[in-house]
C-alpha cells in the first residue's frame, strides 16, 4: 500500500470575524507523521477538521495524492480519525465499530470478519471482540479507536488530541504504540497536542501554531535549536524572554532591568528581544568571569530531578534557571538572598527584532565567513 | 446529640414519604374499592361486592375505548414523526430562527388544553366552512390536535437524550465513509433510542388521557374515553366509572412495566 502526501495550500478558516485558521500551508510527505502543536485556541483543531472535512475553509486548497479535496464530504474522504473522547458507537460491540467502516465499503463478509480480527491482533484485544464500548478502560477504548480507524487502510490518520484522556503512565505507552503502529504501516499521520513533551516524542516534524497562523515548521530538534522567533523560543523549552534595546554590540538594555552582557555580538540596533531557556543559565558567583547580568535569588525550587532558582535583576524583571536536581552535577540549592551571576553560552542565546525576526550574531558570522573562506 | 438529630431526621423523611405515597395511592385504593362495589348508587358502606362493573366495560365504552386506542396510536406515530427529526435538528444543527421554532414546540404545553381545544375547533370549522371538508369531529381532527400537544414532549425528550450524546460518534462515522443519512439511522437514531421510546410512550399517555382538547372535537361516533366517561357521569353516579379508571390506570401500568424493562425511563425522566 503506498502511503498519500497531502498538501494545505494558503488555508483561511474565520469564525466571524475571527480568523481561527490564518493562511496557513503545509506540505505532508507520504508516511509522515506532523504534529499539530500549539496552545488551545491557536487553530489546531480547527486545522484538523478541515483536513477531514467536517469544516470547510474559506479560501484556500486542500489536496491529497495531488489531487484537490477541498469540495469533498468528510465521507468521501478516506480518512481514519481518533478523537480524544474515542468516540465509539455506544451501542455497538467492539468488533462491530471496527467493522463499521468496512460495511459501509461494502467489503464482502469474509474479508471484514479477517481484517477486523488482524485489527483485534494489532491493538492486542482480540478476547474484547464482543465487549461493548462501556465495558472497557480508557486506554482500550482508545485502542478500539485507533483499530477502527485503520481498518479502512485510510490514506491519512487523523489523531486529535488522543491521548489527553489517559492517565499519565498509559500516556507513555499508548504514544509508544502509536508511532510504532504508524511507522510499521507507513500511514501519512496528522496529530493534534498541546502537549509539547508527545509532540517532541512522536514528530517527525512539529507545526507550531499560535493565533492561527503557524510559528515554525521543523523536526523538533530544529524548532528547539533554532526557534524562528520568541513565541516559538517561549513555547518550546518555556523560554525567558526579556524585551529591551540593542545599539550594535553586546548589550541588551532591558526596558526594566540593568544591562544584560550578550554571549555574542550583534550588529543590530533598535528594540531587540532576548530568549534563554532555563536549563541554560548557569548561576555563578559574584566576580565570576563572563556573567551576563548579576541578580539575587528569589525563590529555590527543588522538583527532583531538577532545580528551579528564581532570579531577581530588577524590581520588574526576573530570569528562571534550571539545574539538575540529582547526582554528582546537581546544581546547589541557593537560598533567597544570595547574589548570583547567570552564565549562558553563544549557542544557547537567542535574539530578535521588533518584528520578531532572529538577529544573527555577529561574530558567529563572521568566523563562519572566515572558514568558508579557508575553504 | 447527633444520633438523636440523625433519628429525628430519618423520623422526618419518612413521615414526608410516607405523606406523598399516602396523597397518590389513597385515591387510587378508594377507586379500585369503589369499583367493587355492588351497588347502583354509591353508598356506604356497601351492603355487597362484585366485579359486574368490568365485565360491563365492552359494552358500555368498547367503541370510545376503541377510539381513544386508534388516536393514541396514530398520534403517536404522527409525533415521532415530527418530533425525532425536530430533536435531531434542534440539537445537530444551527439555523436561522431555531430559537423561534425551539419556543413554538413548546408553547403547546404552557396554553391551557381548554384554550387550545376551542382554538383548534374554531380552525376546523373555518377550514371546512371554506374548503368544504368535515373535519370537525373526525378522527382525523382529533388525531391532528393530538399530535400538535404530543410531539413537544417527543422533541423534548429526543433533544435531552443527544444533549448526553458525544457528537464527534458522528463524525467518527461519516470519516469511516457513512452518508450522512446512514450516519443519523446508524448511529444518531441509536443513540436517541431511550428518548425515542420514552417520548412516543408520553406522546401516547398523554393522547389517551386527554380530555381538553377531546371535548370540542368528539362526536358521535367519534367519542374519545374520557369525553364517554365524562358524558357517562352526567347521568348515573355508580362504580362503573371508578372500574373503567381502574382497568386504565391497570393497562397503561402493564405499558410502562413492559417498557420499564427495555429502557430504564428512570434513566431518561429525570
Amino acid at each position: 500500500m503506498n502511503a498519500s502526501s497531502l498538501s494545505l495550500r494558503n488555508i483561511v478558516r474565520r469564525f466571524g470575524a475571527q480568523a481561527a485558521v490564518d493562511d496557513v500551508s503545509l506540505e505532508v510527505t507520504p508516511g509522515e507523521l506532523v504534529v499539530l502543536l500549539g496552545p488551545s485556541g491557536c487553530g489546531k483543531t480547527t486545522t484538523l477538521r478541515l483536513i477531514a472535512g467536517f469544516l470547510a475553509p474559506d479560501a484556500g486548497d486542500i489536496r491529497l495524492d495531488d489531487r484537490s479535496i477541498t469540495a469533498l464530504p468528510p465521507h468521501k474522504r478516506d480518512m481514519g480519525i481518533v478523537f480524544q473522547s474515542y468516540a465509539l458507537f455506544p451501542h455497538l460491540s467492539v468488533a462491530r465499530n471496527i467493522a463499521f467502516g468496512l460495511e459501509m465499503r461494502k467489503t464482502a463478509a469474509a474479508a471484514t470478519t479477517a481484517r477486523v480480527q488482524e485489527m483485534l491482533r494489532l491493538v492486542r484485544l482480540e478476547d474484547f471482540a464482543q465487549r461493548l464500548p462501556r465495558q472497557l478502560s480508557g486506554g482500550q477504548q482508545q485502542r478500539v479507536a485507533l483499530a477502527r480507524a485503520l481498518a479502512i487502510h485510510p490514506r491519512v490518520l487523523l489523531l486529535d488530541e488522543p491521548l489527553s484522556n489517559l492517565d499519565a503512565a498509559l500516556r507513555q505507552d499508548m504514544a509508544r504504540e502509536i508511532r510504532l503502529l504508524q511507522q510499521a504501516r507507513g500511514i501519512t499521520t496528522i496529530m493534534v497536542t498541546h502537549d509539547q513533551t508527545e509532540a517532541m516524542a512522536l514528530a517527525d516534524r512539529l507545526v507550531l501554531m499560535h493565533d492561527g497562523k503557524v510559528q515554525q515548521i521543523g523536526p523538533p530538534e530544529a524548532l528547539h535549536l533554532r526557534p524562528e522567533n520568541p513565541f516559538v523560543a517561549r513555547f518550546i523549552g518555556g523560554s525567558n524572554i526579556v524585551r529591551g534595546r540593542i545599539d550594535g554590540g553586546t548589550q541588551l538594555m532591558p526596558d526594566d532591568g540593568p544591562p544584560i552582557t550578550l554571549a555574542s555580538a550583534y550588529r543590530a540596533t533598535g528594540t531587540a528581544s532576548l530568549a534563554v531557556r532555563p536549563d541554560s543559565i548557569r548561576l555563578g558567583e559574584p566576580g565570576d568571569i563572563g556573567a551576563r547580568a548579576e541578580g539575587s535569588v528569589e525563590l529555590c525550587s527543588w522538583l527532583g530531578a531538577t532545580v528551579e532558582h528564581v532570579i531577581r535583576l530588577s524590581a520588574a524583571l526576573t530570569l528562571l534557571s534550571r539545574g539538575p536536581g540529582l547526582g554528582p552535577g546537581a546544581a546547589p540549592r541557593l537560598p533567597a538572598g544570595t547574589r548570583v551571576t547567570l552564565h549562558w553560552s553563544p549557542a544557547d542565546e537567542f535574539l530578535f527584532d521588533a518584528g520578531d525576526r532572529p538577529i544573527p550574531a555577529a561574530t558567529r558570522q563572521e568566523s563562519l565567513t572566515r572558514e568558508t573562506n579557508h575553504a | 446529640m447527633t444520633d438523636a438529630l440523625a433519628r429525628v431526621e430519618h423520623a422526618a423523611v419518612s413521615l414526608l414519604v410516607s405523606l406523598g405515597v399516602a396523597l397518590i395511592g389513597v385515591p387510587l385504593v378508594l377507586t379500585l374499592y369503589l369499583s367493587v362495589f355492588d351497588e347502583k348508587l354509591i353508598l356506604f358502606p356497601p351492603h355487597a361486592y362484585t366485579l359486574d362493573w368490568y365485565s360491563q366495560i365492552p359494552a358500555t365504552f368498547g367503541a370510545s375505548i376503541w377510539t381513544s386506542l386508534q388516536l393514541g396510536i396514530t398520534a403517536t406515530a404522527g409525533s415521532l414523526l415530527l418530533g425525532v427529526p425536530a430533536g435531531i435538528g434542534l440539537s445537530r444543527h444551527r439555523f436561522r430562527g431555531k430559537t423561534l421554532i425551539s419556543t413554538l414546540l413548546l408553547a403547546p404545553i404552557t396554553v391551557p388544553g381548554i384554550a387550545l381545544g376551542l382554538a383548534v375547533y374554531i380552525v376546523l370549522v373555518f377550514i371546512d366552512i371554506n374548503a368544504e371538508t368535515s373535519l370537525t369531529g373526525s378522527l382525523a381532527g382529533l388525531v391532528a390536535a393530538h399530535v400538535m400537544i404530543t410531539t413537544p414532549w417527543v422533541a423534548r425528550l429526543c433533544l435531552a437524550s443527544l444533549a448526553t450524546h458525544d457528537r464527534a460518534a458522528e463524525e467518527a462515522a461519516a470519516s469511516l465513509g457513512a452518508h450522512p443519512l446512514t450516519v443519523i439511522l446508524r448511529v444518531t437514531l441509536p443513540a436517541m433510542r431511550p428518548g425515542i421510546i420514552a417520548g412516543g410512550l408520553f406522546a401516547f399517555v398523554i393522547s389517551f388521557e386527554n380530555l381538553e382538547l377531546a371535548l370540542f372535537l368528539s362526536s358521535p361516533g367519534v367519542t374519545t374515553l374520557p369525553v364517554a366517561v365524562l358524558q357517562y357521569l352526567e347521568y348515573h353516579i355508580d362504580p362503573m366509572v371508578a372500574a373503567v379508571a381502574v382497568a386504565q390506570t391497570i393497562g397503561i401500568a402493564v405499558l410502562l412495566l413492559l417498557l420499564d424493562r427495555f429502557v430504564r425511563l428512570g434513566r431518561v425522566v429525570r
